[in-house]
């Protein structure tokens, strides 16, 4: 049995295809409830219930919303260029779970090990943009349209200062690798070594972009409800609108994934003495989701021409200027060598 | 296995550049383009150069052809028109194939492979240095200088670029946004107590 796995290509092929649905399965069921959390979340600071009705304390909303989605009547608008209609939603949901390929979720958890795992999630990313790019010119509409246009825009410009940000990660281990990455921040001082203390601007820096790049609130100008109706979404119902949630809220738990990966040092153990292992993982990336819903909850919607001028000209000259600088630190070793934590190459 | 992803991603690179070309509506010609670039990723993938795959994504199918795709999107194109034009070309364009394809085979005919050619093909740098630290090495080290000088030349096309199309326009109100965030409430706002029954002035 184990030969037929290991040595032929139709068995490779199967250990593959079973070792994606390892990931995908988990992380669709976890999305259910991520999708309950974060609408329970922003009920609590509003002080109302927010979903309580189906399931034990509404625990299976998600689930109902799912069923009602599939049910509905798909409208198709009238000129709408059908195939790219169609593509859209699924390039968005593709691309959103493509990246979790090369995401370890323990040492050695990770589908394909790759050199350049960071860049990788950094390029699929950065093709998230044509589901939206692709959803407002089908639709033959003008309101997704604009919509269409403020989200590309937005999404192009804080993809650069995240770029910015990664290579400052990146000079510091000497790696592209997801497991270098916790490797170099590995070591006897628990959370003390992991990168957030470095590099504590480029956090912050990082989870602000992360929300302009996923078109989460404040920055959620795409669907600006009050001016734009649901921007690129408008003319999509149904099992496509579905896709367009679900893949918007995959690329939220994946940077979620990011941050506690670069900054948190994944699934290693903060304190040290206790063990490493994926549980710190779920944890982080559940302690980082719960920020993103409070941000959501507490913050007022940004207006266009701040968020472009916050990308722009002050997050980009601000990370342009970190990764010189920490150049520099990882080169000469200031600061007792915090800065430079090769494990390869180097 | 390799062989069957050569095959897909080299039928779909020729397929997608074949229908960039022959697309009735812009904005498709552009998706199939952007097809052929990630199947050429894939086979810089196949060559173990995943370094540049890298690249060619981010750089040309996430920046450079959404900016294709926002220029298409915005043309006013007449298709009747551009399909005329497209039928007075084609003579020309036929020529001009027919001419680079015969330089191609005249090429490749008197190409004559060296015996080290296997040798030299092998790699530069040892097993133990990857890939990507490999061409950092040579960029940043022995190349240094071209390096430099290339990224020069892209600074002065940017400045270029923005000079050429920089206009300052009297007209048009501009935001000054340190004073936007100095406002205080009690210099935008005027509370006035309205009597019942007797409203302001």
């Amino acid at each position: 049995m184990a030969d037929f796995f290991f040595n032929t290509t139709l068995g490779a092929i199967l250990l593959i295809i079973g070792q994606i649905f390892l990931i995908v399965i988990p992380l669709l069921l976890a999305l259910a409830f991520l999708m309950y959390a974060d609408r329970k979340i922003w009920a609590s600071v509003q002080l109302r219930r927010g979903p309580n009705v189906v399931g034990v304390y509404g625990l299976l909303q998600s689930f109902a919303d799912f069923g009602k989605y599939i049910v509905k009547e798909i409208v198709v608008p009238a000129g709408a260029d059908r195939p790219v209609f169609f593509m859209a939603p699924m390039v968005s949901l593709v691309m959103a779970l493509v990246a979790w390929a090369v995401i370890p979720f323990n040492d050695g958890w990770v589908l394909s090990d790759i050199n350049v795992a960071i860049l990788f999630v950094f390029a699929v990313s950065s093709l998230e943009v044509y589901g939206v790019i692709m959803g407002g010119w089908a639709s033959n509409s003008k309101y997704p349209f604009l919509g269409s246009l403020r989200s590309a825009a937005q999404m192009i410009s804080y993809e650069v200062s995240i770029g910015l940000i990664i290579i400052g990660v990146i000079i510091s281990t000497g790696s592209m690798n997801f497991s270098g990455i916790v490797a170099a921040q590995d070591s006897n001082y628990g959370l003390l070594s992991w990168y957030w203390l470095p590099h504590f601007p480029m956090l912050i820096l990082f989870f602000i972009s992360a929300l302009a790049e996923t078109n989460r609130p404040p920055f959620d100008l795409p669907e600006a409800e009050s001016e734009l109706v649901a921007g690129y979404q408008v003319e999509y119902s149904s099992t496509p609108f579905l896709l367009f949630m679900i893949g918007e809220l995959v690329a939220v738990v994946l940077m979620c994934a990011l941050i506690s990966l670069m900054f948190f040092g994944g699934w290693l153990s903060p304190i040290p003495g206790l063990p490493d292992g994926i549980f710190w993982m779920i944890a982080k990336m559940g302690l980082v989701f719960f920020f993103f819903s409070l941000i959501k909850a507490i913050t007022p919607r940004y207006r266009y021409d701040q968020l472009m001028r916050l990308g722009w000209k002050v997050f980009l000259p601000f990370s342009l200027f970190w990764v010189v600088f920490v150049a520099f630190a990882a080169k000469f070793e200031w600061f007792w060598g915090i800065y430079a934590r090769y494990t390869v190459g180097g | 296995m390799s062989v069957f992803a050569f095959y897909l991603f080299a039928i779909s690179v020729i397929t997608g550049g074949l229908f960039t070309v022959i697309s009735r509506n812009p904005v498709h010609s552009v998706l199939w383009l952007i097809l052929s670039f990630l199947s050429a990723a894939g086979l810089f993938v196949m060559l173990n150069a995943e370094f540049v795959a890298m690249l060619l994504i981010i750089v040309y199918v996430g920046a450079v052809a959404v900016l294709f795709l926002f220029v298409v999107m915005m043309l006013d194109v007449d298709f009747a028109e551009l399909k005329a034009e497209m039928a007075k070309y084609m003579p020309l364009g036929l020529l001009i194939v027919l001419i680079v394809l015969m330089q191609f085979v005249m090429a490749y005919g008197a190409w004559d492979a060296s015996a080290a050619a296997d040798g030299l093909r092998s790699q530069v740098v040892t097993d133990e240095v990857q890939n990507t630290a490999a061409l950092g090495l040579i960029l940043y080290d022995e190349y240094f200088l071209l390096f430099q000088l290339s990224g020069l030349i892209l600074l002065v096309a940017m400045i270029g670029a923005i000079v050429l199309t920089l206009r300052h326009r009297g007209d048009v109100k501009r935001q000054d946004v340190v004073a936007q965030m100095m406002r205080d409430p009690k210099l935008a706002m005027k509370l006035n107590d309205v009597k019942p029954g007797q409203g302001l002035q």
